[in-house]
C-alpha cells in the first residue's frame, strides 16, 4: 500500500523541532507575500494603485492644510516594463523626522485611529507601494518635501526593511530654500520606481485621474502620460469642501473585541466615565441605563469589568436605544459640485444631482449622492456607465461586487423612460455617479474596491437614484413631446403649399393669399399645442420645472445637437420658424447657465 | 364644414336619376350623358375646393365631411333588402396631426379627377395615382407612398362627392368575364356575345349605361360563377347555348363592374341569376356582396344589388347528395369558423332558415368544398348534371 510506504518514510516533527522554524512575521514581510491584497496584483493595476495611494494622500494633506489642491502626475516610461510614477502637490510638506514613518511603514499614518471622513483609511497604501517598487525594481522611494517658504526642502532616498517593517535612509541631501522644486514653496514629491505597464481605457490611470477631476472640482490635475502628452484637469471649483469632523465612535458601531480593546486602553477609570467619553451620543443617563443594562453600574471601575463583562456591556448596547451618531462629521461633495465635476468632464446635455440626508449604518453615519449625465456625446447603444466613489475616491475595479452596481440594477429604469434588460444596468447614453460619504467606508477588500452590502447604504443608495432618474424622466417625457411638437408644426406647414396650389387649380382662387391664411392658422394651431399639458398635467412652458431646479443642468446646445443629427432637415417652410426657436432656446439657456454660476 | 357639403350628394343623386332616364332615351349618344353628369361632379368638385378655400381665408379650419364607410354606419334596408349607407360623417381636418396628409391626397385627387372631366378622358386607378404623385416641394416626402393609398383616399372622395369612381373618370382594373346568347353595344361597337370564343367577353370597369346597351338578348337567366377555371368549363361544354343562357365570372369577389351588369341584366331584362361559388364562408360572403351590396360600397347598394340573386351551389349537403369522394375536403381552420358564424349573424341571413341550415350543416361537416371539386365525379358533371339538376328542381337557396 503506497500510503503505509509513504507514512513510513516521513519523519517525525517534534515540538522542538518546530519551535526553531516558528518566528514572528513582520506586516511588511506579510503584504509583500500578499500584495494583491492591497491592490498589487498584476503590473498594470500595481501602477493605478501606486497613483492612487499617492494621489489620496496629496489630496487629504491639501485639504486639512485649507489648500486648495494643485496636483501634477507624471508616468514616465524608462523601459518596456519599467516605469517611473512622479507625483507632486502643494500640500503642507511633510515634517523631516516623519518622512521615514510615512514612507516607509506600514501601518503607520494619522488615519486609522480616528473616526473622521477621509480618502486613506489605514496608512497602509503609499508605503505598500514603495515596497512594491523596490521590490520588482530594486530601487528606493525618492522623496522631497518642503513645509514652506524660509524652510530649505529634503530629498530624501528611502528603503523599506520589510523584516523589520522599518525605514532605511539611502540619502538624505537638503537643498537650499530658493530651490525650484516648488512654485508655491510647499509641498511633497514622491517617485516611485516600478514594474508596469500603459494600457488606457478602463480601469487605467486616465480614467482614475478623470474621475477624480469629476468628484474633486475644487483640485486642478496636471497628467503626463507615458506617450509625453500633457492632460489637463482645469479646476472648476474655488472653493474648498468644509472640513471634515472627527467624531468618536457610535457604541453601536463597534464589536466586542473593538469594545474590550477600549476598555482596556482608556483613560477613564468608572465605566460611566468611559462610556460617556469614549463614545458619541451617551451621556450620563444613557451610561447608566447601558451599564445597569450589563448588571453593573456607572461607578463600576474599569478595571474590574472583565470579559464576561464587557460581553454583557456589549449585549446590553445592542439592547438599548441610542440616538444616532451625529451626522455632520460628513461633508458630501454637494449636487452644486457634482454637477460642476460631471460638466467638466462628461459631454452630455442634462445633468441632474441628488444628495440624500445622512444616514447610519452599523452606527457609522453616512450619506450618499448621486448624479447623472445623459445625452450628448454619450453613446446611446451602450450599458449605463458607472461611476463610483467612496469619499471621492473612484473605485474602478469589482464593479459587480459594489453594493452601487446592484442598488443601479434594481432601480427601474424603465419609469424613466430608459431600456432596461431584466437584472442588467439601464442602456442608453447615460452615465451615473454614486458617492457614498462616510467616516468608515465599508469595503469588501483592503485594496477598497468595491463597497460591502449593507441594506441601509444600498436603500440610500437607491432613493438616491430614484430621485435623479425621476428627473430624467420628467426631461426625456419632454423632449419627446417637443419633438412630436415641432414635427406636428412640420406636418401642417409641409401640406399646406400643396393644398393651396390644389385650391387654385379648381376654383382659381388666389393661392399666394390661401397659403398665408392657412400658414398664420397652422402657426396658431401649434402655438396653442405648445401650452399643452405634459403627462402629469402641467403646462409645458420652455425648462418648465426643471430650470427651477438648481440640481439639474440642461445643456440645450448639445441637445439640438442631437436633434439635428436625427435629421429632419427637410421641413417645408418649417426652416426659419425653428432657427428662430432654436436661437431663443440658446439664449435662455445661457442666462440661466450663468444664474447658477 | 357646414351645410354645404351635406348639400352636393343630394344635389348629385337627384341628378344622376335623371341623368339615368335621359340614358334610356337616348342610349345611343353616348357623348351628350356624360357631359351632363361631368358637370354635376364639377359642380360638386370645384363646392369642395371652394368650402376649403373660404374657410382657410376666413381663418376657419379647413374640413371635409366624409361618409363613414364602416360596419357601423350600415343599415340593413329590410323592405329594399339590400344594405344602405347611414348617416354618420367623419370630418377630415387639416390641422389634425393624423389627417393632415390625407386631407392633402383628398384634395389632389380631386384636383386630378377635375383636369381629367375637362379633358374628357379616363384614367385607371393605378394611372390616377401616377397623374397625382409627385414630391412636396421642399421635402422629401411624396404625396403618395404607393397605389393603396391613393385608391382608398379615392374612396373617400367618391362618397364625400356622391359621385362614382366612372364619374371622376377613374376606372379600376378590369376584371370577369362573360358570354353567352346576348348582343350588347360597348362604346358604339356591337358585340355579339355567342361569339367569342374560349376567352370570352372582358366585362369592363364601367358598365353604365352611357357605355353599354344591350341590344338583342335570348338568354332566360344569367349563371354566375366564381372563378374563371370554372366558367371555362362551361365554356368549353357551350352550356350557355344548351340552357339559352349568359355565363359570367368574377375572379372571386366580383368587381364593381361585373356587379353593374349583374345588376342590370336583372333589372333591365329581367334575367334571373344563380350563383354557383365555393362551399365556405367567402363564397357565401361573394353572394352576400352581389345579392345586398357590400360594406365599402354601400353607397352604391342601389346600383349594385340584386336582392333576387339565388345561390344555386354547392351546398354543404353535396358531399354526400353527390357521393363525392373524401379527398375533396378541405379542413376549415379557426379563421373560417368565425367567419362563418358571422355571416350567420347578418341581419339578412339571420331570419333565413334555410341559410342558418347550410351554415350549420358546414360547420357540423368540418370542411369546405371548391366547386371543382366535382370534377372528381367526371369532368363535365358540374355542366351535364349538377347545374341541369338543380335548375330543373329550381333547388335554390335565396
Amino acid at each position: 500500500m503506497p500510503v503505509a510506504a509513504k507514512k513510513k518514510s516521513r519523519k517525525k516533527a517534534t515540538a522542538e523541532s518546530m519551535a526553531a522554524s516558528q518566528r514572528e512575521i513582520s506586516v511588511s514581510e506579510f503584504f509583500a507575500k500578499n500584495r494583491h491584497l492591497l491592490g498589487f496584483d498584476n503590473p498594470r493595476k500595481a501602477m493605478l494603485t501606486t497613483v492612487k495611494e499617492a494621489v489620496d494622500n496629496a489630496l487629504d494633506a491639501c485639504e486639512e492644510a485649507g489648500i486648495l489642491p494643485a496636483l501634477k502626475i507624471q508616468l514616465l516610461q524608462l523601459d518596456e516594463t519599467r516605469f517611473k510614477i512622479t507625483v507632486q502637490d502643494n500640500g503642507p510638506g511633510i515634517v523631516r523626522k516623519q518622512i521615514e514613518n510615512i514612507f516607509g511603514k506600514l501601518l503607520y499614518g494619522s488615519k486609522f485611529h480616528r473616526m473622521k471622513m477621509s480618502r486613506g483609511q489605514q496608512g497602509i497604501g503609499i508605503s505598500a507601494a514603495g515596497m512594491y517598487g523596490l521590490m520588482t525594481t530594486g530601487k528606493p522611494v525618492k522623496i522631497i518635501s518642503k513645509t514652506g517658504p524660509r524652510k530649505p526642502s529634503h530629498e530624501v532616498v528611502l528603503k523599506i526593511d520589510t523584516s523589520k517593517n522599518k525605514a532605511e535612509v539611502v540619502s538624505d541631501t537638503e537643498h537650499p530654500e530658493d530651490d525650484k522644486f516648488f512654485p508655491e514653496n510647499r509641498g511633497t514629491i514622491v517617485a516611485i520606481e516600478l514594474e508596469g505597464k500603459y494600457q488606457k481605457g478602463r480601469q487605467s490611470v486616465d480614467e482614475y485621474l478623470e474621475q477624480t477631476a469629476i468628484a474633486n472640482p475644487h483640485a486642478a490635475i496636471t497628467y503626463i502620460t507615458p506617450a509625453n502628452e500633457t492632460i489637463e484637469f482645469p479646476r472648476a471649483m474655488d472653493q474648498l469642501p468644509e472640513e471634515a469632523k472627527e467624531i468618536k465612535p457610535h457604541p453601536k458601531g463597534i464589536e466586542l473585541g473593538t469594545l474590550i480593546q477600549m476598555l482596556e486602553r482608556t483613560e477613564a477609570r468608572q465605566l460611566g466615565g468611559f462610556l460617556q467619553k469614549d463614545f458619541c451620543r451617551v451621556g450620563q443617563q444613557k451610561a447608566r441605563q447601558l451599564a445597569e443594562g450589563a448588571g453593573m453600574t456607572a461607578r463600576t471601575w474599569v478595571k474590574n469589568v472583565g470579559h464576561a463583562e464587557a460581553e454583557k456591556l456589549y449585549k446590553s448596547i445592542q439592547d438599548t436605544r441610542i440616538t444616532s451618531p451625529p451626522t455632520d462629521c460628513l461633508v458630501p461633495i454637494g449636487s452644486k459640485a457634482l454637477l460642476a465635476g460631471l460638466l467638466k468632464e462628461v459631454k452630455a446635455e442634462f445633468f441632474a444631482a441628488a444628495t440624500r440626508p445622512p444616514a447610519v449604518y452599523r452606527g457609522n453615519p453616512f450619506q450618499m449622492e448621486v448624479a447623472i449625465a445623459y445625452g450628448g456625446e454619450l453613446k446611446v447603444e451602450e450599458s449605463a456607465r458607472i461611476l463610483r466613489f467612496a469619499n471621492r475616491v473612484p473605485l474602478l475595479y469589482q464593479q459587480s461586487a459594489c453594493s452601487s452596481f446592484k442598488a443601479v440594477v434594481e432601480t427601474g429604469w424603465k419609469n424613466y423612460s430608459l431600456q432596461q434588460p431584466r437584472g442588467a444596468l439601464p442602456v442608453g447614453p447615460i452615465v451615473i455617479m454614486i458617492h457614498m460619504a462616510s467616516v468608515w467606508v465599508p469595503f469588501t477588500s483592503e485594496s477598497k474596491e468595491a463597497i460591502a452590502d449593507y441594506d441601509e447604504i444600498r436603500k440610500e443608495m437607491r432613493l438616491a437614484l430614484q430621485e435623479c432618474g425621476r428627473k430624467l424622466g420628467i426631461y426625456l417625457r419632454r423632449r419627446q413631446r417637443m419633438k412630436k411638437e415641432s414635427e406636428r408644426r412640420s406636418i401642417f406647414e409641409r401640406y399646406i403649399g400643396e393644398i393651396a396650389t390644389a385650391c387654385n387649380a379648381i376654383t382659381g382662387v388666389d393661392a399666394k393669399k390661401l397659403y398665408a391664411a392657412l400658414q398664420k392658422q397652422a402657426a396658431k394651431k401649434t402655438a396653442e399645442a405648445d401650452q399643452m399639458l405634459d403627462d402629469e398635467g402641467k403646462i409645458i412652458d420652455d425648462g418648465g420645472r426643471l430650470a427651477k431646479d438648481s440640481d439639474v443642468i440642461i445643456l440645450e446646445d448639445l441637445q439640438t445637437k442631437a436633434a439635428e443629427e436625427s435629421g429632419d432637415e427637410d421641413l417645408f417652410g418649417g426652416a426659419t420658424l425653428k432657427r428662430r426657436r432654436k436661437k431663443a432656446k440658446k439664449k435662455t439657456a445661457r442666462t440661466t447657465k450663468k444664474a447658477k454660476r | 364644414m357646414p351645410p354645404r357639403k351635406k348639400a352636393a350628394p343630394r344635389k348629385k343623386s337627384t341628378a344622376r336619376k335623371t341623368t339615368k332616364k335621359t340614358a334610356k332615351k337616348t342610349a345611343r349618344k353616348a357623348g351628350a350623358v356624360s357631359k351632363e353628369r361631368d358637370k354635376a361632379t364639377n359642380r360638386a368638385i370645384e363646392l369642395l375646393a371652394d368650402g376649403v378655400a373660404r374657410d382657410g381665408l376666413k381663418g376657419r379650419e379647413p374640413n371635409v365631411e366624409i361618409p363613414l364607410r364602416t360596419v357601423t354606419n350600415m343599415k340593413w334596408n329590410k323592405r329594399k333588402r339590400i344594405l344602405e349607407m347611414g348617416d354618420s360623417t367623419q370630418t377630415r381636418s387639416l390641422f389634425n396631426v393624423g389627417q393632415a396628409r390625407k386631407f392633402m391626397q383628398t384634395l389632389l385627387l380631386a384636383k386630378g379627377s377635375r383636369e381629367l372631366i375637362r379633358a374628357e378622358k379616363t384614367l385607371s386607378l393605378r394611372g390616377m395615382y401616377y397623374m397625382s404623385l409627385h414630391t412636396i416641394e421642399g421635402t422629401k416626402e411624396k404625396t403618395f407612398n404607393d397605389q393603396g393609398e391613393s385608391d382608398t383616399v379615392l374612396e373617400d372622395l367618391e362618397v364625400s362627392l356622391g359621385g362614382l369612381r366612372e364619374e371622376l373618370h377613374v376606372f379600376a382594373k378590369k376584371r370577369g368575364t362573360m358570354v353567352g346568347n346576348i348582343t350588347i353595344e360597348d362604346n358604339g361597337d356591337e358585340i355579339d356575345c355567342r361569339r367569342m370564343g374560349t376567352g370570352g367577353y372582358a366585362i369592363p370597369s364601367i358598365c353604365e349605361p352611357s357605355v353599354i346597351q344591350f341590344k338583342k338578348c335570348d338568354a332566360k337567366f344569367v349563371l354566375h360563377v366564381e372563378k374563371d377555371t370554372v366558367w371555362s368549363r362551361f365554356n368549353e361544354d357551350r352550356f350557355w347555348e344548351t340552357h339559352n343562357c349568359i355565363l359570367t365570372e368574377g375572379s372571386g369577389q366580383p368587381p364593381r363592374g361585373v356587379r353593374r351588369l349583374l345588376h342590370r341584366l336583372n333589372k333591365e331584362l329581367g334575367l334571373p341569376i344563380y350563383c354557383l361559388l365555393d362551399c365556405d364562408p367567402w363564397g357565401h360572403y361573394i353572394y352576400s356582396v352581389i345579392k345586398q351590396g357590400s360594406i365599402n360600397l354601400a353607397f352604391e347598394s342601389e346600383r349594385m344589388a340584386i336582392p333576387d340573386a339565388k345561390f344555386m351551389g354547392i351546398r354543404a349537403m353535396d358531399y354526400d347528395r353527390c357521393d363525392l369522394s373524401p379527398d375533396v375536403r378541405i379542413a376549415l381552420n379557426e379563421r373560417d369558423i368565425t367567419r362563418a358564424r358571422q355571416i350567420a349573424d347578418y341581419p339578412w341571413f339571420k331570419d333565413k332558415r334555410p341559410w342558418q341550415r347550410e351554415i350549420k350543416k358546414l360547420l357540423a361537416n368540418g370542411f369546405k368544398m371548391e366547386v371543382e371539386s366535382l370534377i372528381t365525379k367526371d369532368i363535365s358533371y358540374v355542366t351535364e348534371e349538377y347545374v341541369p339538376a338543380r335548375l330543373k328542381a329550381k333547388d335554390f337557396l335565396d
